[in-house]
């Protein structure tokens, strides 16, 4: 019997094997006549360009990037500057989601209605609208950079964003750790852009809404009883909360919730309605000058493909603890 | 419609695996092609006023869409027969590459890269336009000088994004680029005041003054031109004939306001005593025959746009809401650099 699961089984992975050889050897046809076709109308192709000097600024970087330094490290910078906006927009997503999840439960008439208008509303509005919204909200009523508020010593909010002191250890020897006034704009400390936050805040606040249903979900899942008979045993109700309903619940969470994650991850290329200079506009800028519209897109693909594969392979390996730690117990 | 860029993504691969579906043998085939479909397909903006806008009455208006008119004019005999495809900077040139139009009339800036390495070709230039800047008047800036470290709103796609950055290297100066891919929302977050100047070319930079703001006087365009923009109309490559056409029917009209020929006056020309006025207007003699078209090829299509000069003034010129100089754009007989290789 088991012998013959364990044939069954390599048979199918042979043919699974078959199938991507296949596949692999079609995309090799593709891209070969692809080449063939771009020489013979006169398009450049060929990954060489990514050597060459880029020529273009980044507004906003990680690292130290200018013009003289080449593509691929603009690329390098675009893609910092999505897992920049896309990692704090994961945390932020996954604590307003659990809030507005436990809101919608609550006995609390109001907290319930007020979950519940927050997910009909993020939910049903297109995410590109909010983005556009977010924006021009931060642009149009923050006061010119001129007359930036300081709300606290060092902070600074305006139209070009929100400027904060940083770390004296973190600042490079001839530049101010503290932001101060300047001839034009705010000098010195650090600073986080309006098409940044305008990015953090939309991805979040949408896949909030998302999430917040995924929690409610999950919590309904576990069934009444065994709250009651946890109550029963004298649990108090976050004694129940922790350790009877949520790690049940979590169960049930986390497949969807990663399913979730992937989306904002791949809706952060948005950002370039926003100005926000992501992997995607810095591909659109090397496109354009280049003209290497099919090179750029597959650097596109594969990063994103590769996030989202990596994306699911954290979760499954999560969800597998969980699962083991589950029928453990 | 707006695509995601992943869908984009997919739609110019998918247009590159329908290359290979498609013979490259193009050779002569779009003149084919606009004739059996009866109409030109022609590539324009998303709405820069004088060059290629919708107009109150729902017409496509400005220089870069009467050459689109004049080449109707000369293929088909009827100027009306355009379509209109408009596209941003940043998707400008996958459709003529992929054969979706069959010209790209459009402010696009002739340079190397694009004319040697992109599947197209320049035809002629039909503006000598520059880069420059627009700030607000309230921020006392009076020249490029003072926007050492500035915010500067910017469009992606265009030839804008890199002429910003060499220039304020050359100077020794840091710009940080805003760059956003629509136009509206380079123009929003300039106007709602994110970046302390927007740039891009200063005829459009003039165009957009007047047609976005409600006090144009509020902003100012700044003395200094940091590049050369010779705009154009380009075609794919491969196909010489089609290319030949497009080239020669601008020049016919350029060469029309050099010889004096209007809108008004053709008529009258086709018999006039000047050989080289009959030759254009094919009152005798039949040069459309050598571009695969009839003898009064320019004839129809100066009598749908008039001649280059007619068109600057009506468009961007005197007699637009844009009032600019001809400059650069006057005929080379007067100083200027327009210049027709002779139609004989
Ligand atoms: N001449 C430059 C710039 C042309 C350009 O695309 N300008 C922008 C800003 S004025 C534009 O026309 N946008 C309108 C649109 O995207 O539809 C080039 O060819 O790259």
């Amino acid at each position: 019997m088991r012998r013959r699961f364990a044939e069954a089984g390599r048979r199918a992975f042979l043919w699974q094997a078959l199938a991507v050889g296949l596949l692999l050897l079609g995309g090799w046809w593709v891209a070969g006549r692809v080449e063939g076709e771009l020489a013979a109308r006169g398009i450049r192709s060929g990954f060489g360009f990514l050597l060459q000097p880029a020529g273009f600024e980044i507004g906003e970087s990680l690292f130290d990037f200018h013009a003289g330094l080449a593509y691929w490290q603009a690329f390098l910078v675009g893609f910092a500057n999505t897992l920049r906006v896309a990692l704090p927009g994961l945390l932020l997503a996954t604590v307003l989601g659990a809030l507005i999840g436990f809101a919608r439960l609550s006995p609390n008439f109001l907290l319930r209605a007020l979950g519940t208008a927050y997910v009909e509303v993020f939910r049903n509005v297109p995410l590109l609208l909010q983005l556009l919204t977010w924006y021009f909200l931060l642009t149009e009523k923050l006061p010119p950079v001129a007359d930036a508020v300081e709300f606290l010593p060092g902070f600074f909010l305006s139209k070009s964003g929100l400027a904060f002191p940083l770390p004296a250890f973190a600042v490079a020897a001839g530049e101010l750790a503290w932001p101060q006034r300047g001839l034009l704009n705010i000098e010195g400390g650090a600073t986080v852009t309006p098409e940044y936050l305008a990015v953090l805040l939309g991805l979040a606040a949408y896949s909030a809404a998302y999430l917040a249903e995924i929690v409610r979900a999950g919590i309904l899942s576990v069934s009444r009883g065994q709250v009651e008979a946890a109550a029963a045993l004298g649990l108090t109700a976050r004694q129940r909360m922790r350790w009877v309903v949520l790690p049940q619940a979590l169960r049930l969470i986390v497949p969807p919730a990663g399913n979730q994650y992937l989306n904002l991850t791949k809706n952060s290329s948005l950002a370039v309605v926003v100005g926000y200079p992501d992997l995607v506009s810095v591909a659109n800028t090397t496109l354009n000058q280049t003209g290497q519209a099919v090179e750029c897109i597959a650097i596109l693909i594969a990063v994103y493909l590769a996030l989202s594969l990596a994306t699911a392979a954290l979760l499954a390996l999560y969800n597998a603890r969980l699962l083991r730690r589950g029928s453990a117990a | 419609m707006k695509l995601s860029p992943l869908r984009c993504a997919l739609l110019v691969l998918a247009g590159a695996a329908a290359g290979f579906a498609a013979p490259a043998a193009h050779a002569g085939k779009t003149l084919d092609a606009v004739r059996q479909h009866g109409r030109v397909v022609c590539g324009v903006s998303t709405g820069l006023p004088g060059f290629s806008a919708v107009d109150s009455k729902g017409n496509w208006v400005g220089l870069d869409t009467d050459v689109c008119r004049a080449l109707a004019a000369a293929v088909l005999g009827d100027a009306g027969k355009v379509k209109w495809t408009p596209l941003n900077s940043q998707q400008r040139f996958t459709p003529l590459q992929a054969g979706e139009i069959d010209v790209l009339s459009r402010n696009t800036t002739w340079t190397l890269t694009r004319d040697a390495s992109m599947g197209l070709h320049f035809a002629a230039v039909t503006y000598y336009d520059g880069q420059g800047f627009m700030v607000a008047k309230k921020s006392k800036v009076t020249n490029v000088k003072q926007l050492k470290g500035a915010e500067i709103c910017v469009q992606s796609g265009t030839t804008t994004e890199k002429n910003l950055t060499d220039y304020f290297r050359a100077q020794g100066m840091k710009a940080k680029p805003v760059v956003f891919e629509s136009y509206e929302a380079s123009l929003k977050a300039f106007f709602s005041g994110r970046c302390q100047a927007y740039t891009t070319d200063v005829s459009s930079l003039a165009a957009i003054r007047d047609k976005e703001v409600k006090n144009p006087d509020d902003y100012a365009i700044l003395p200094e031109l940091i590049s050369k923009e010779p705009l154009g109309p380009a075609v794919r490559r491969g196909d010489d004939e089609w290319f030949a056409i497009v080239k020669w029917v601008v020049y016919a009209l350029i060469e029309a306001e050099e010889l004096g020929v209007t809108q008004a006056n053709a008529e009258s020309l086709k018999r006039s005593a000047n050989p080289a006025v009959q030759r254009l207007l094919g009152g005798a003699e039949d040069m459309g025959r050598l571009l695969g078209l009839d003898k009064e090829w320019a004839y129809r299509a100066i009598r749908a746009v008039g001649n280059y000069g007619e068109i600057f003034d009506r468009n961007l010129g005197a007699n637009s809401p844009l009032k600019l100089p001809r400059g650069s754009n006057q005929l080379w007989t007067k100083g200027g650099l327009m210049y027709a290789p002779p139609i004989r």
